[in-house]
Order: C-alpha cells, then structure tokens, then sequence
C-alpha cells in the first residue's frame, strides 16, 4: 500500500502541474454549468411568463367566454401575460415585432357562429423568433377549437342546432394546473451544476488509469516494474489518483457552483455519498473501457465517447427521462442519471437516507464494471 | 552475484532467446556485446525480473529471481536503454519518487538525492523540469535513479546510444569508478570500444545465443590470430627485419611495399624493444603501425558478420 501511494503522490504532482487536467475537472464543467444554467433557466424550472397579444373583433360571448375562462386562469397564474389590440393590424405587428410570442385574433362573428353551430376559428398570429410561445398558444387557441366543436356536435346529435355560445364555450373551461415540478425536479443552477459536475467527472478519473499508457511509452512502467514493489501497487496507485482526483473535481464543484450559480446540492451528508458512489462508478467504467485499449490516444477517444454517450443517456444535459420510454428506461443504465436522481431525491430537504437508492445501483455499476475491469487489467503492466 | 541458466524465451515465432548462460561475481562488470536485435535487451530483461523466461533460471545471491519477486530486485540498479524519467519532474522529484518506490526512508532518499545529484552534475538544476534539460543530462539523470539505492547489481542497457561524446565519456567513467567499488555490472553494448574498455568479461550475442564468453584476451586467442607491426623508415630495412626475429615475441619479420612487416605476441609491450633492435640496425623509422586483433575480429570470427551489420 506504501507503493500505491507513492505512485498516487506522484500522480497527483503531476497532474496538479497538468492545467488541462484541471481545465477539465473544474473550470470545464463551472463554466458550462453557468451557460447552461443561464440559457435554460426559465425552461428548467417551469416559471415560464409569454407575453400574448390579444385582438377581439367579436366583443360577443364566446370571445369573452374565451378571454376569460381559457386565458384568464393561464394569466392569473403568471404563466402569460395578454395585452390588448384593438385592430388585427395592431395584433400582427406586435408578434411580427417580436413584442409578443403570439396574437389571438377573434375575428368578428365568432359568437354568431358558435351559437349556429357553424364552422369558427380563433387565428394564431406567431413571431418567427418564438416558436415556443406560438406553439403554446396554438395549443390553447386549439383546445378552445376543440371543446366548442364537442359541444357543437352534441348538440348536433340531440337536433339542438341553436347553441348559446356562452354556455358552450364555457363548459368545460380550460384548466392549466401548474405543472412546475420544481418540488420534484432540480432548479437549473443546482441542475446543470451537478450534470456538468457528473459528465466530466467521466473524463477527470481516466487520469489516472489512463497515465499508465503514458507510463509505458516514456519507460517509466518499465522501471517501476523492476522496482521491488508488487505489480498490484502500480495498478493500486493509479486507481488511487482516479478516486482522488474525481473526488476532488466534484467537492470543488459543489462548492463552487453553490456559490456562483446558486445550486442547491442538498443535504451534505447524502451528496457527499452521491459523490463517492459516482465516482467509484465512473472509474470502474472508465478503467474498463481502459484495458480495451492499447495506447493513451485509443484509451482516451474510447473513454470520451464511452463519456458522452452515457453522459447523454443519463441526462446531464437536458432531462432525457422526462421522454419517457425507451429512452427513459436506457437512461437508468447509466451511473449519471442515478446521481441526478439521488439528487433529486435530496430537493425538499430530503436525508441522506434518500439517496440510497441511487447509491446502491451506483455501486452495482462499480462492482459489475470493476470486476470485469480487475479481470482484464493485467494486460496494462504486462510488457 | 548474479546466474543465469540456460535462459530461454521466444515473441510469437521468434526465438529471441535461446539457451543464454553466464555468471557475474560481485566486483565483475560483464559485458554483453552483440549487434541489434541480437537479444541482449530481452536477455536483461529476464535478469532483472522484468520479463519472464519461458525456459531456464535467474539466480541472484542463490536465490531465483521472477517478475513476481519483490525482495530481491531491492539489490538491483535497472538503467534502460530508452529514457525512463518524467519529462514534467525535476531531477529532485524524479530521483525521489524512485528512492521511495526502493524502499528508501524519506531523510536517506533526501541525502542519496543529494549525493546522486553531485555524482551526475545536475545539483544546480535540480529543481529544473527534467523536460528543459539536454540529451546528455537526461542520460545522466537516467543512470543516477539506478545507482540511488546502492545496488549491489548495476544492469544497464546501452546506456550511451545516442549520448555526445563528452557524456559518454563520463558515463563509462562512473561505471569503471562503479565497478571498482565493488557492485557487479552487467553492461549491454554494440559499440565493441566500450566492452573492450570496461568489461572483465565479455558475451558475444548473436541471434539469441551466447557465441563465446571470456576475457578479451580469451575470446582473441578464439580467433588464433597475431598482432601485426609495420615500421616504415629509411635505411636497410632487410637487415633491420633480420635482426628483430632475434626478439622473442616476434614470430616473422619481412620486408613489403616498403615497410618492415611483423607478426608478434603482445605487440604494444613488445615496441620499445623493437624499435631500438631496428634503430641499431641503421633504420631510421619515421611511421609504426600497430594492428591487434579485437573483438570486432573475434565476433567476425564467431558470427561471419560484422558487429554494426
């Protein structure tokens, strides 16, 4: 064990004078967080506000059955805010503008229409640089649509023909309940924090198995090798690195994400446990993927790609789970997604008991990984 | 101090081994001479338990010696032929991540770097990334991680490929002054100057087999051949030769192209008695060539090839 840490030691030095290395562990994964954080804010945590336009040419009861009951519990919930036009004009220039995502034109006879049973349409005039906004209010513009044609051939059926478009349109109003998850899910800070924090940790742990490739190539494998020390101790000292080094990377990471882009970790206790879990994980994985390899060039585009992939599929960039199906089944075969989920579990104020869950098929990852990894890693001191 | 036996081990369809021999006593530097390729570095290899013999033994201080060893590689020095130092160290680190990986406690690894860094010259650059330094100071540095932990066994693998001229001088030097200290030295080369120089025996390799081993004068006397003389002068050199075959040594003397030709024993010791033999007999002689046979001779001899073929 003296031997593992002495070459631990060494390692270490080393890749503390290696600024890429710490480009990758920590500067990396914090400035992308803040990017990410800053781009996808409104978007993670739900508290989206679209500014809508709104031109009545009707005046007539299904429009104000419209204004109130479809878009007035929306407003009321801060999730749009309407200004009013008084010509289609006005409406048009304002989304063309991009001073609004989107303008519900009611045109003139709607009520009439909807009273008749006759075919009636609410126009969507869309900004070209808020296609979100403008498929939101296509949606509500549509749902509207598509109550008024229930009832319309409800009524239909019954020989009705004569509809009071006020009862119509109000019938089964429109209810958007606040679909926040914010209780549940991470905040954007705390979100691509840790995602960042994760997916680079990939990278930062193939530093130490990795060197041994560099090792052989400079001879200094050789000479370690003819040292009296046992060949375990080399392989020991290098898996050392990996676990310090990823350790390390993500306690700076937690730390420096809490304080500049407000991510909220949780509790300590389980967070530090996330951590070690994690990083036991990615090297197992990444030593793995290692012992296919023959050179520091081979090892380490297999290990980006092995990095990427499941950094992909575990959704340290965009929530893949919330896809569902298969993606979201695939996304739990990747330690990245059970950290974010351990994470996750911690939001609330959670314990660290939460995370036990997550931790378990974490180490599940380490141990299956790092068995098959113990099996082939011979042939990486093997001359 | 050192035995190997019968040393066998083969790379797919290549048999870079075959059947190696030899023995070093303390205090012995042994040479193994042979061109590239001829399997000295594999030889070593398994000498220093870094590889390991698919047939045959490795025996230091009696006791056998694997890749799995650990104890007993602590008496041995490995200098490989590549650089095998950490370009972003210095010679200071360098020098004390191997002390400590050899067992060295942290206050005798600190006074052995000290004195390790004054025997190769580098203690005013010590703290230098090794990355920054020469060729030579590289080489230098790369032989004073094997010496760190006094071996009792010093294996170096051509250690002078690719070193100036000024280095390589001082590399065999410190062997020599090594080899006087009481450490045995086994010493890979295909430079035939330096085996001649420092070794007290010598192998001749070629293809993976042990041709001959001996002293220089042993594996020469293989060879069966003479020194040679030829004393080019003014005067009647045919009296002159006639006189030198009075000397002992001298074996036959004749008179070609203009010069004195003689085949002798021991032709350096033999010269200043010669000239004066040939002085008295009216010769006046303006050029002496000496020509001994050597070991580039004797691996000719033994291999049919020349050594740098």
């Amino acid at each position: 064990m003296r031997a593992a840490l002495v070459i631990a030691g060494k390692d270490l030095r080393q890749r503390l004078r290696d600024r890429s290395a710490l480009m990758l562990a920590v500067v990396l994964p914090l400035v992308l967080a803040s990017i990410f954080g800053v781009i996808f804010h409104n978007a993670i945590t739900g508290r989206v506000t679209f500014e809508f336009g709104l031109v009545d040419l009707d005046h007539g009861p299904a429009a104000q059955a419209f204004v109130t009951d479809a878009l007035g519990p929306l407003e009321r919930a801060g999730l749009i805010r309407l200004s009013r036009e008084s010509t289609f004009a006005a409406g048009q220039s304002a989304a063309n503008k991009d001073q609004v995502s989107a303008t519900f034109v009611l045109p003139a006879g709607l009520s009439g229409a909807v009273a008749r049973g006759q075919p009636a349409s609410v126009r969507v005039l869309g900004s070209v640089d808020s296609t979100i906004g403008t498929q939101v209010a296509q949606s509500i513009a549509r749902s509207y649509a598509d109550r008024i044609e229930t009832i319309r051939i409800a009524a239909a059926a019954g020989r009705n023909t004569s509809i009071d478009a006020a009862k119509a349109a109000a019938l089964m109003p429109i209810v958007i309940a606040d679909v926040s998850t914010r209780n549940r899910q991470l905040d954007s800070g705390t979100f691509f924090g840790a995602g960042m924090a994760v997916f680079f940790l990939f990278f930062t742990v193939q530093f130490g198995i990795t060197s041994l490739f560099d090792e052989r190539r400079d001879g200094t494998l050789q000479r370690m090798l003819a040292a009296p020390i046992r060949r375990g101790s080399i392989l020991t000292g290098k898996l050392i690195t990996s676990l310090v080094l990823g350790s390390a990377s993500m306690a700076v990471l937690v730390i420096a994400t809490r304080f500049l882009i407000s991510a909220h970790w949780g509790n300590p206790l389980g967070v530090a446990v996330l951590i070690v879990a994690g990083v036991l994980a990615s090297t197992a994985v990444m030593t793995l993927v290692a012992t296919f390899a023959s050179t520091t060039e081979q090892a380490q585009s297999w290990q980006a790609m092995v990095a990427l992939v499941f950094g992909m599929l575990g959704g340290t960039f965009f929530p893949v789970a919330q896809a569902g199906g298969l993606i979201a089944a695939l996304s739990l075969a990747t330690p990245q997604a059970w950290f974010l989920r351990g994470l996750e579990n911690l939001t609330g104020g959670a314990g660290a008991g939460a995370v036990a869950g997550p931790v378990a098929a974490m180490l599940a990852f380490a141990v299956v990984t790092g068995a098959l990894a113990l099996m082939r890693i011979g042939r990486l001191i093997a001359r | 101090m050192l035995e190997c036996r019968d040393l066998h081990k083969r790379f797919g369809d290549l048999e870079a081994v075959r059947g190696v021999s030899f023995r070093i006593a303390s205090g012995e530097t042994y040479g193994l001479l042979g061109p590239n390729g001829a399997g000295k570095t594999t030889t070593i290899s398994m000498a220093c338990g870094l590889l390991e013999a698919d047939r045959g033994e490795v025996l230091l201080g009696g006791r056998p010696l694997t890749t799995r060893s650990v104890a007993e590689k602590a008496v041995i020095g490995y200098v490989p032929q590549e650089l095998a130092i950490y370009p972003d160290l210095s010679a200071r680190e360098n020098l004390r991540f191997f002390g400590r990986l050899y067992g060295l406690r942290s206050d005798v690894a600190e006074d052995r770097v000290g004195e390790v860094l004054r025997v190769i010259g580098l203690t005013d650059r010590a703290d230098e990334q090794t990355k920054n330094y020469s060729g030579g100071m590289q080489r230098r540095l790369n032989i004073g991680i094997g010496l760190l932990h006094r071996p009792k066994l010093l294996i170096l693998d051509e250690p002078t490929v690719g070193v100036d001229p000024q280095s390589r001088n001082a590399i065999l030097e410190s062997v020599e002054r090594l080899s006087g200290e009481g450490m045995a030295v086994l010493y890979t080369t295909h430079y035939m100057e330096e085996a001649e120089r420092l070794c007290d025996r010598i192998g001749i390799v070629d293809l993976g087999e042990l041709k001959a081993e001996g002293t220089r004068e042993e594996l020469v006397s293989l060879v069966g051949e003479h020194d040679r003389i030829a004393l080019e002068g003014v005067g009647d050199l045919r009296a002159a030769a006639d006189a030198s075959r009075a000397l002992g040594p001298v074996l036959a003397a004749s008179v070609q192209d203009g010069a004195i030709q003689l085949i002798v024993d021991h032709a350096r010791s033999l010269l200043p008695e010669l000239l004066g033999e040939v002085t008295d007999a009216g010769v006046a002689v303006h050029s002496v060539d000496v020509h001994e046979p050597d070991l580039e001779a004797v691996f000719l001899h033994l291999t049919g090839k020349a050594l740098r073929d």
